[in-house]
């Protein structure tokens, strides 16, 4: 039996503009199992974000546009649907939390609402079964009943977010996309909110694609790992692999660059350079101009994504036998 | 005590807000030695970037006393402190709203020099700013480019020659990297350390990231609600947190490693409004080792150990030395 939840095929995505097209996703390769939770990770403008609208079907379009490629999702191929079928996916079997709790709620309703308006949209249940619902969903992300009908700008930053997981929650989905769903909190409420998110994810066996650039989020709450780099993912590796065992110059920078916290390092090994501009993208390896083993053939070709050892997949010529064998 | 650079003493800046006094910074003392890098950490509205905005003046303290090499800059008229702010630099946060927009690299850092009425002669000004950007690592050939034509990095780069063309003693840092990108992050924190072994600078480092201040500073002082709640060096904070807040915040932060097993506590609660704060000790409501007397008393921030200052009841048994 296949296990792919989400499978994503040579998927690219581009924005065009009057100052040229930006290529923001890139032949991207990618899956999701089952109860299986995905880190995404990347630096601003890896096309993270893009990648999670694309699944949604929410890139705005123009500037934006699917170029190519497929995305099953439960074995059907999710850019084939009509408006209809797709209304009727989001937020039901694939749900977002978005980075900022305090814009993504509608600050003149209550949040029970909010959460009931979810319920209603895709449920066909009675108006009192909805309430109902929607309040032990709030239950479940650890916030009493009786705030049912306050605002949003009465709920602290953390408890927003919580209600936020409660509305992506609400349908019981099969996929929930979170993109950067603690980056606006503070440690302490980071914390917090992972422990309810860990919580969740053992108690509904729902799949999350985890969007971050903070690695220690992923150690944290992830069981696999995508490194993204313009538009591509560079390096895919279960948590324990990636983390012993970083494979690309890339992702054995983005390590180094991090200060540790129990060693102690005079000098932060740091990697040269700035991310590419998408709308000019270096030929061959997006990654050869900031590369510290940059070689002739890295400049000229792109490196399609190797398996080094079982489950470990990584896009870079030092690992192709037959480049060592030429060399 | 020579290389005292900086003692701010019971300093406190409340602001007056419609729902009552806003206590930002109560009652905080510390002293920054000369060449030193004081960190200065918490979350948000704890006060950290009110304390350094506010030992430079950009905000007038409520009361307290802040010395500069022994002389209180509070008692300064406006021309002495006009002088003083060149010696006073602050780089600030976000590089993407720090910077007029419609200025150009070479009009953004000669604007410290106008303002502060450092005018020599434009061959000068031009020397100077060349030198201060070949310092902070800017290609000569920004020198024309408009700030949205740059991506963060160099846009701090700017920020930070801004203070330095002015060739300060003294720089707050308010948060300087937690725009950036890791990578870039990384890139400016290196640069940083090297401006300050190269011209002896001191800094106060701003910063909710608790690796990153770890990394650049030599002491730590930990901020909760307007108040220091335990200040030692930077090994001591992470070998040895004696306050409870500081226990669970470095508990809390999520660590890049595999199969790290760690027992973490998990604070009950929000941080409670600084509007008309109860007495007693700030972190009460949250504590887990609370007792009677910290609902009372608001502890004192006092030497526990050698070197090492916490504010917490639990430590009254231990006496100074």
């Amino acid at each position: 039996m296949n296990d792919n939840l989400l499978e994503i095929k040579n998927l690219s995505i581009e924005y065009v503009t009057e100052d040229g097209r930006f290529k923001a996703v890139n032949d991207l390769n990618l899956k999701i199992r089952v109860g299986e939770t995905l880190g995404f990770v990347g630096e601003t403008g890896a096309g993270k974000t893009t990648t999670a609208l694309g699944i949604m079907r929410l890139v705005p379009n123009p500037p934006g546009r699917i170029v190519q490629g497929e995305i099953i999702f439960e074995g059907e191929n999710l850019l084939e649907k009509n408006i209809k079928e797709m209304t009727s996916t989001r937020g039901n079997k694939i749900s977002m939390i978005f980075q900022d709790p305090m814009t993504s709620l509608n600050p003149i309703m209550t949040v029970g609402k909010q959460i009931e308006e979810v319920i209603k949209l895709h449920q066909d249940i009675p108006k009192n079964e909805i309430t109902i619902r929607a309040e032990k969903m709030l239950e479940t992300v650890g916030i009493r009943k009786e705030r049912f009908n306050d605002f949003p700008h009465q709920f602290s930053g953390g408890m927003k977010q919580r209600v936020v997981i409660a509305m992506a929650l609400a349908c019981n989905p099969k996929l929930i996309i979170a993109d950067e769903p603690t980056t606006a909190l503070d440690v302490t409420i980071q914390a917090q909110v992972l422990e309810l998110m860990k919580e969740l994810k053992e108690k509904f066996n729902t799949s999350i694609l985890l969007i971050t650039h903070d690695l220690g989020v992923v150690a944290e709450i992830c069981d696999y790992v995508a490194i993204m780099y313009a538009g591509s993912a560079i390096e895919y590796a279960n948590i324990e692999r990636l983390f012993n065992n970083p494979l690309h110059p890339y992702t054995v920078g983005l390590f180094n660059s991090i200060p540790s916290l129990d060693e102690d390092v005079d000098k932060l090994t740091v990697i040269s350079g700035t991310p590419p501009d998408p709308s000019h993208l270096p030929m061959g390896c997006r990654f050869h101009p900031r590369c510290p083993h940059v070689m002739e053939k890295c400049k000229e070709n792109f490196p399609q994504a190797i398996e080094v050892e079982e489950g470990h997949f990584v896009s870079c010529f030092l690992y192709n036998k037959e480049t060592v064998k030429e060399e | 005590m020579s290389d005292v650079l900086m003692e701010v003493k019971n300093l406190k800046k409340y602001f007056n807000t419609k729902q009552g006094m806003l206590h930002a910074v109560d009652d905080v003392s510390f002293k920054i030695f000369k060449g030193e890098t004081l960190g200065l950490v918490g979350e948000s509205g704890c006060g950290k970037s009110t304390t350094g905005r506010a030992i430079l003046r950009l905000h007038e303290p409520t009361s307290g006393e802040v010395y500069f090499n022994s002389e209180n800059i509070l008692n300064y008229n406006k021309t002495q402190m006009k002088a003083m702010r060149k010696k006073l630099q602050i780089v600030f946060q976000d590089p993407y709203s720090s910077l007029n927009p419609r200025l150009s690299v070479y009009d953004l850092i000669a604007d410290s020099l106008y303002v502060n009425k450092d005018v020599v002669s434009k061959n000068e000004i031009g020397e100077q700013i060349s030198y201060v950007m070949d310092l902070v690592g800017l290609e000569k050939r920004l020198v024309n480019s408009f700030p949205h034509e740059l991506d963060g990095g160099r846009r701090q780069r700017i920020g930070i020659a801004r203070a330095l063309i002015l060739n300060p003693e003294f720089i707050v840092l308010d948060e300087p990297v937690s725009a950036l990108d890791v990578s870039i992050q990384a890139q400016v924190l290196n640069l940083l350390d090297e401006l300050q072994n190269e011209l002896g600078l001191t800094y106060m480092f701003v910063a909710h990231n608790l690796s990153v201040v770890k990394h650049i500073s030599d002491r730590i002082a930990v901020m909760y609600l307007g108040k220091i709640v335990e200040l030692t060096d930077y090994k001591n904070i992470f070998a040895d947190p004696l306050h409870p807040y500081t226990q669970a915040l470095l508990s809390a932060i999520p660590i890049p490693k595999y199969g790290l097993e760690r027992k973490r506590i998990v604070l009950e609660g929000d941080v409670p409004s600084p509007i008309n704060p109860p007495p007693g000790c700030v972190f009460y409501g949250r504590c887990r080792e609370r007792m009677d007397i910290c609902k009372e008393v608001s502890p004192k921030l006092d030497v526990k150990k050698e070197n090492h200052f916490v504010a917490c009841h639990l430590y009254n048994g231990i006496d100074q030395n």
